[in-house]
């Protein structure tokens, strides 16, 4: 598949613009452009340095271990990998169904988790640019700007972080690479005492959690112009959905729609994605671009994670969710959104979900029980596929009869929406820097457009407000005729 | 002297008694006191290998889990000196194998980590080599997971000792050391091995494990994570 603005005809003539790396994205990203001398926008390419050799690694270790080992991907979803590698592992122990309380502890550390990373990517990596603006003072545009005019929003973004990280460190063990889930279950369920602490807080989560949802919806309302149109494309998209049709992060089978809305497979045991996926390689990013094998590599990109999932379900189990949800596709109208900002509505909307989600298993007694794990006849190989924060995420292994790792293969959500993330900064370089003078400001609306993806780089290395920035001009041959860098600060050099 | 007072020795200013063909560590155990060490459990006997028992003594530094204690003698243990250079055998431990903490599922139960812990080692220090050891998973029950292994030989004494079976050995010197099972095959499923064997329980860090337990046991709830190694008695037998 090759779209527009992917590839320049002529590239040697052109210049060369790098934001590298992308700043308050999750990880490392590089975005190179390519420019004439009337500053024409010809190539606009989204680069991951993706790290895979995990699934390599990992062959010839005993399975039991995967669930523990695998959070060593990434340090900022360990969760949604633990839990991947979990239920991959259930179907090979043969735990068709969980004990009710290993499922409701397991969804309790999930909900926590999408409690705490969409905390962080809005308040902390993209509440400064919807709040300041995309082009304001790059001094002021980050938390600790946020921190100064807007301290109630910034010490809430940290609190509900913070409270979904606890509801983790009940669940798994541990904030960071816990041991909670094991195959066939878990290893621990919630102590008394346990509960109760959560229980304390989980109220003004659940009531900060609308007011996000609200204080997006109105930035939408007050600039739908910006709001719908920014970056937009179409697409298909993909989800797991709950089996009644239910916004449901943990479990379900997989529901696809084309960019009108209609349903293009559902109810697809995830056990078969085989069947529908395939990943297609390309020479320039490091990461694969999946498609639907139904529509072919052209066609067949789709785009995954809140706005999708929002959009794919037929309905919220939770109430205050729920009525959210419905006036989000109300907004939307008869067809679908598509605009990347639309994630962070839908984004807030799911933490509003995970938060009242939390609040109804902290209830319910079988989070206290004592029947943790279930057993069954053993398999050789699983699929195991959570919602993670980001989307959709497929863990995949084979097992031989000494219970060693012979395949593994993994399609994390960051990739699902490589394709998609590389049209949206297509979209707006056209909209925006094509025939402009480039500015720091204008730059930035291409990470913006990155950054609603909330895409995992699967590397902790994460600049808070700070965006090197080096523009390159190459003559013919590709040599460097004169280069202008920009350091975090905003100096040129 | 009177013929029943009990010879003693010190041990870091503090009066250690001793009974007569006891060890250094062997007494300062029995006096709830805490000396360092991995290749030494209280159920074997001494192979006097990791070092990381050495302690001075009357001035000279000796292994405390071979050496035997002389009326009077003055022991200096946890000394700064000392423990550094315990530090420096522990982080070369750490190098030349492959040992990952947080993905292991021994993690907690650990001496290697534990002792580690309790002397401050905050990082690996050296290079690591990372060698390229297979597990041996034939077994039907056991796993040997040969990245972890440290050569304290104590699955080897148990074996021989008290198995009456020789599954284990150590072979190659000094940097190819290594341990190997003695059978034709080099794997344990060919070899009389059992889950009821004194071997399948002596190893002191994560290389003979009982198969499809893992994290069974949660992290926070095992032996280190309750006291530190240096507040356990006989951590090896404990551990098991
Ligand atoms: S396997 Fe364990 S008990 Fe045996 S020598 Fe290695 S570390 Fe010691
Ligand atoms: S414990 Fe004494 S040398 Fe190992």
């Amino acid at each position: 598949m090759s779209s527009l603005l992917e590839t320049a005809a002529n590239p040697e003539n052109l210049r060369r613009v790098a934001i590298d790396p992308v700043s308050r994205v999750e990880g490392h990203g590089k975005v190179t452009i390519l420019l004439d001398d009337k500053n024409k926008v010809h190539q606009v390419r989204l680069h991951i340095v993706e790290f895979r050799g995990f699934e390599k690694f990992i062959q010839g270790r005993p399975y039991w271990e995967v669930p523990v080992m695998v959070q060593r991907l990434c340090g900022i979803c360990p969760v949604s990998h633990h839990l991947a590698a979990s239920k991959a592992l259930d179907a090979i122990v043969g735990a068709k169904h969980l004990t009710p309380t290993a499922e409701k502890i397991r969804r309790l550390m999930h909900y926590g988790q999408i409690l705490q990373s969409h905390a962080l990517h809005f308040f902390h990596l993209c509440s400064p640019d919807l709040l300041f603006g995309f082009d304001s003072d790059v001094s002021k545009r980050n938390i600790v700007g946020i921190a100064e005019k807007y301290p109630e929003t910034a010490r809430r973004g940290i609190l509900l972080r913070k409270f979904g990280q606890e509801v983790i460190r009940h669940t798994a063990g541990k904030r960071v690479h816990g041991t909670g889930s094991v195959p066939g279950g878990v290893n621990k369920s919630l102590s008394v005492p346990e509960r109760d602490e959560l229980l304390k807080d989980i109220y003004q989560m659940v009531a900060w959690s609308r007011e996000a949802v609200h204080m997006v919806k109105e930035l939408h309302h007050k600039n739908p112009e910006l709001y719908n149109s920014f970056g937009a494309f179409r697409a298909n998209y993909m989800s797991m959905v709950g089996f009644d049709g239910s916004l449901d992060l943990y479990h379900g089978t997989l529901r696809a729609r084309d960019a009108n809305g209609n349903i293009l497979f559902d109810g697809v045991d995830y056990q078969n994605y085989t069947q529908l996926i395939e990943e297609e390689v390309k020479n320039w990013s490091y990461m694969k671009f999946p498609y639907l094998k139904s529509l072919g590599k052209e066609k067949g990109w789709y785009r995954v994670g809140p706005l999708s999932r929002v959009q794919n379900c037929d309905f919220i189990s939770t109430p205050l969710a729920e009525i959210e949800r419905r006036e989000f596709m109300a907004y939307s109208g008869v067809m679908p959104m598509h605009a990347p900002l639309g994630y962070h509505w839908a984004r807030m909307i799911e933490m509003l979900h995970a938060a009242e989600t939390i609040k109804d298993l902290l209830h319910d007694d079988d989070i206290t029980g004592s029947d943790l794990i279930a057993t069954g006849e053993r398999c050789f190989e699983g699929v195991g596929v959570i919602e993670a924060p980001r989307g959709t995420l497929i863990h995949h292994y084979r097992v031989d009869e000494n219970d060693l790792i012979t395949m593994c293969n993994l399609i994390v959500s960051t990739t699902h929406n490589n394709q998609a993330m590389n049209e949206a900064v297509r979209r707006v370089a056209q909209q925006y820097l094509h025939g402009h003078e480039i500015t720091e400001g204008l730059l930035n609306h291409i990470e913006v457009a990155v950054r609603a993806f909330d895409p995992c780089l699967s590397c902790a290395t994460h600049a808070l407000g700070k965006m090197p920035l080096e523009i390159e001009v190459l003559n013919e041959a590709g040599e460097r005729l004169s280069s202008l860098s920009r350091s975090g600060d905003g100096t040129l050099s | 002297m009177s013929q029943n007072k009990q010879a003693s020795f010190t041990l870091d200013g503090k009066t250690i008694p001793y009974a007569e063909g006891q060890t250094i560590i062997q007494a300062a155990m029995a006096a709830g006191e805490y000396i360092p060490h991995l290749c030494f459990n209280p159920e074997f006997k001494p192979h006097g290998s990791c070092k990381l028992c050495t302690v001075k003594a009357n001035g000279r530094q000796t292994a405390s889990c071979t050496q035997q204690p002389q009326p009077g003698m003055v022991v200096e243990s946890d000394t700064t000196e000392i423990n550094d250079e315990r530090r420096a055998l522990l982080q070369m431990l750490f190098v030349e194998g492959n040992h990952f903490c947080p993905s292991c599922e021994k993690s907690g139960n650990c001496q290697l980590q534990a002792t580690a812990y309790e002397l401050n080692m905050m990082s690996p220090h050296f290079d690591q080599f990372f060698p390229d050891r297979p597990v041996d998973a034939s077994h039907p029950e056991y796993l040997l997971d040969f990245n972890r292994c440290i050569l304290c030989s104590l699955c080897v004494r148990a074996s021989r000792d008290v198995d009456g079976k020789n599954v284990f050995a150590l072979s190659g010197r000094g940097i190819k050391s290594h341990l190997i099972v003695n059978a034709k095959s080099g794997r344990l499923a060919d070899t009389d091995f059992t889950g009821y064997d004194k071997a399948a329980h002596v190893c002191p860090v994560g290389v003979i494990l009982k198969k499809r337990v893992g994290f069974t046991v949660p992290i926070g709830s095992r032996s280190f994570d309750e006291k530190p190694i240096s507040a356990t008695p006989h951590p090896t037998v404990k551990g098991a």
